[in-house]
């Protein structure tokens, strides 16, 4: 009845059909494939070993005990990912993988699935103090809207991007266009951006941000006035005057705070920009990408003269930049005009010491999503009750095995460092959506108890014979 | 061997019937109980089906000849769709999934009070539809470019029931270049085979930036046997864009002349033709 395959094609026995399947091809389904001689489910599943990963050395059973708490399940030695687990949208079906495990002698679940998110996107924390654009302003993706500045927060600039009105609340290309950028961020691929009115970005998660062209090294050490309240002490007798150029707080040595309080005497110098407390201003000049993420290239034009009342020649000045990257040295003339001069030794110093404790700047991606929906019942016959478990800490919830911060509130919307996510599991649907890994973990009674698909489960050593897994 | 399996969303609206290659997403309208009985009525006819696809499959899988008539309730319908078009190269296996759509969707309207009701057997669709009633169709020309291309009304008073989507992306082969054909036609098998045909003609036979290779190098029990089928299309003028489409639209034409076909829409890059009557010249429409 059916000829004989060639010596290379398997026949699959998934279902009546028995399609004979060629290497590298798939069957009538596409559920099942040839791989290298062997029949495999595609899709692998993918099951981080993570103590094996650290060299083989396994944790003893016994040591764990003492930490479970009987409710949120600690690290098992083995983490089955959702990554690979396949889905289905909406979730007609039992999630794809309900593996049971033991985990000090307390039965656990792991439902195992990968989510389809419509609603999802990423904040990006760019390390940097450099311009990037006013908050507000869109982030676009080959000119498309994928997002927009928001906040500034210590050190770095904030991006939102995506979320259901980018992915489909828009124009198709402007969907599609967001779908890639946050893919490709999540993969921790970098990412061209650039920002309406601001600056042309290379994002990647894990890696320095690159602004116009140039690749931010390190992070400030504080604002103006911090700096100013961590190195007083070493400037104290060095120098007659520090400012700390910062866009959004510039100090000054002598009226601040900490100047006050090693007595160190007024200078006379006056600063631009409007006076918020002693020795702290605010706008003393534009934000940009030069000193202090200001868009001043010579210090000098942030001051505004000496009082001659209280300057005298001879008086020094240090300015510098939150990161210690810009300074300059300045002595003043018999008409009380500074006069750049070699930066002294002792000076020196701590200027090396703000640059050494200036952190790698980095760029960070958290991958933002609900699971608010249909999601759910692939876990449990009764949604709500996977959210109220989740809420109630019974149910931890991972993405590919990685922590996540599940929000406040209604639904099960969770944040995950990208970073921490395994290679490859990041993918999409032409909705367009995100797919990622999700797997919700809870002892087998408060599974049961929420209505779990208890039929599904299968056992954590059945899933760990299939031919068909990948090791992460 | 897994078994055929059925699920309902979780409100109970749609139901989702699998086994083997084929998925169905079934919907019906009507009173709570008649649609639950419809349900049980498609869950009941499809257990045994894709086994008795199985047994008459190597026959299914050769163009219907004169000898040989199929016992199978599907394969009947497979055969006489196929048979609309003798004189066109066609095995039943064309109208494989408009078939089971069409099964399945009797299957649904027999015996119930139902308002309105469709079978979706991965775009091969069924409608059933009482006076009345009508269903959109949304037309996608291309899985990974999901833009809604248009839409369909299809209205009780239409001689259309099923809608079927044939094209180079889909599980089957391809003998022509085609990103996608939908047809409207009076049924899903017949819309199927008709869109599969459609689809082999849009085509620029001899032209290098095709590359084709035999059917069965890929897939050894294909019904194509060793014909050549389209493995990947590089890049096209606008001009042979368009000579392809022609050549897909006066095949359609044909059909449409012949009654077999309600309309079809024709998707090459980014080109679209549109076949259809004037009844339906408003339905199919961007």
């Amino acid at each position: 009845m059916t000829s004989e395959p060639a010596s290379d094609a398997v026949v699959c026995d998934a279902c009546p059909i028995r399609c004979v399947i060629k290497p590298g091809r798939t069957g009538s389904c596409d559920r099942y494939g040839n791989v290298d001689g062997a029949l495999a489910r595609l899709d692998p599943l993918l099951v981080l070993e993570r103590t094996q990963e650290r060299g083989g050395a396994l944790v003893p059973f016994a040591a764990r005990q003492s930490d479970w708490d009987g409710e949120i399940v600690q690290g098992a030695d083995v983490v089955v990912t959702g990554a690979g687990s396949g889905t289905t949208y909406p979730d007609y079906k039992p999630a794809p993988f309900i593996v049971s495990s033991s985990v000090a002698g307390v039965d656990t679940v792991t439902v195992v699935t990968e989510a389809i998110f419509s609603y999802c996107g990423v904040d990006v924390k760019i390390d940097t103090d450099r311009h990037v654009g006013a908050e507000r302003r869109l982030v676009r993706a080959r000119g498309e809207a994928v997002g927009h500045v928001t906040t500034g927060q210590y050190g770095s600039q904030m991006l939102s991007l995506g979320g259901v009105n980018h992915l489909t609340g828009g124009s198709k290309r402007e969907g599609m266009a967001t779908m890639r950028t946050l893919l490709a961020l999540c993969s921790r691929e970098p990412v061209e951006l650039a920002v309406d009115e601001g600056s042309e970005l290379v994002l990647q998660a894990g890696e320095p941000p690159v602004i116009n062209g140039v690749v931010e090294e390190r992070m400030r050490v504080g604002c103006g006035s911090a700096t100013i309240g961590m190195f007083a002490q070493q400037w104290y007798e060095h120098v007659d005057e520090v400012v700390v150029v910062d866009d959004h707080i510039t100090g000054v040595l002598s009226e601040h705070q900490a100047g006050r309080y090693l007595d160190i005497p007024a200078t006379g110098i006056r600063v631009k920009g409007r006076r918020s407390t002693p020795g702290r201003y605010f706008n003393v000049a534009h934000p940009g990408t030069g000193w202090g993420g200001t868009d001043i290239e010579d210090p000098l034009t942030i001051l505004d003269g000496f009082d001659p009342e209280v300057a005298h020649p001879g008086l020094t000045v240090l300015m510098i930049g939150t990161t210690g990257e810009h300074h300059a040295y300045f002595v003043l003339d018999d008409e009380l005009r500074p006069v750049p001069a070699p930066l002294p030794d002792d000076l020196r110093l701590s200027v090396e010491r703000i640059t050494e404790n200036c952190e790698p700047a980095l760029t960070s991606v958290l991958f933002i999503a609900g699971a608010g929906g249909s999601l759910r019942a692939g876990a449990t016959e009764n949604p709500v009750a996977l959210t109220r478990a989740v809420r109630q800490m019974i149910t931890r919830v991972t993405c590919g095995g990685a922590p996540v911060y599940v929000w406040p509130g209604g639904g099960i919307t969770f944040m995950v460092d990208v970073t921490l996510v395994p290679p490859g599991a990041f993918g999409y649907v032409p909705t367009p959506a995100l797919v990622a890994p999700l797997e919700f973990t809870m002892g087998r009674d408060a599974y049961a108890a929420l209505g779990g698909h208890m039929d599904a489960i299968v056992s954590l050593d059945d899933v760990l014979a299939r031919p068909d897994l990948r090791r992460g | 061997m897994s078994g055929p399996v059925a699920a309902t969303t979780p409100d109970g609206s749609r139901l989702h019937l699998q086994h083997g290659p084929i998925d169905l997403i079934v919907e019906a309208w009507g009173e709570p109980g008649g649609v639950a009985e419809a349900y049980r009525r498609a869950w009941d006819r499809f257990q045994p089906l894709l086994d008795e696809l199985v047994a008459e499959l190597p026959a299914l899988r050769r163009p219907v000849g004169a000898g040989h008539e199929p016992t199978g309730s599907v394969a009947r319908r497979m055969a006489a769709a196929v048979r609309s078009f003798p004189d066109r190269f066609i095995t039943p296996m064309a109208a494989v999934a408009g078939a089971v759509a069409d099964e399945i969707c009797e299957a649904v309207a027999t015996g119930g009070d139902l308002r309105r009701a469709y079978v979706n057997d991965g775009g091969d669709i069924a409608l059933l539809l009482t006076p009345g009633e009508s269903l959109d169709v949304g037309l996608v020309p291309v899985p990974d470019r999901p833009a809604l291309l248009g839409r369909a009304t299809v209205r009780h008073d239409d001689p259309v029931r099923g809608v079927s989507t044939s094209g180079r992306h889909g599980r089957s082969f391809s003998l022509g270049i085609a990103d996608a054909v939908t047809v409207l036609a009076e049924t899903a098998a017949r819309a199927d085979a008709a869109a599969t045909l459609i689809a082999n003609t849009v085509d620029l036979p001899g032209h290098p930036a095709i590359r084709r290779v035999p059917a069965s190098d890929l897939e050894p029990q294909t019904d194509l046997g060793s014909r050549m089928v389209t493995a990947d299309v590089g890049a096209l003028t606008d001009a042979e864009v368009t000579r392809a489409l022609h050549a897909g639209v006066a095949e359609a034409q044909r059909m449409r002349a012949e009654g077999l076909i309600g309309a079809a829409v024709l998707c090459l890059g980014d080109r679209v033709a549109t076949v259809s009557t004037p009844v339906l010249a408003s339905a199919v429409g961007g």
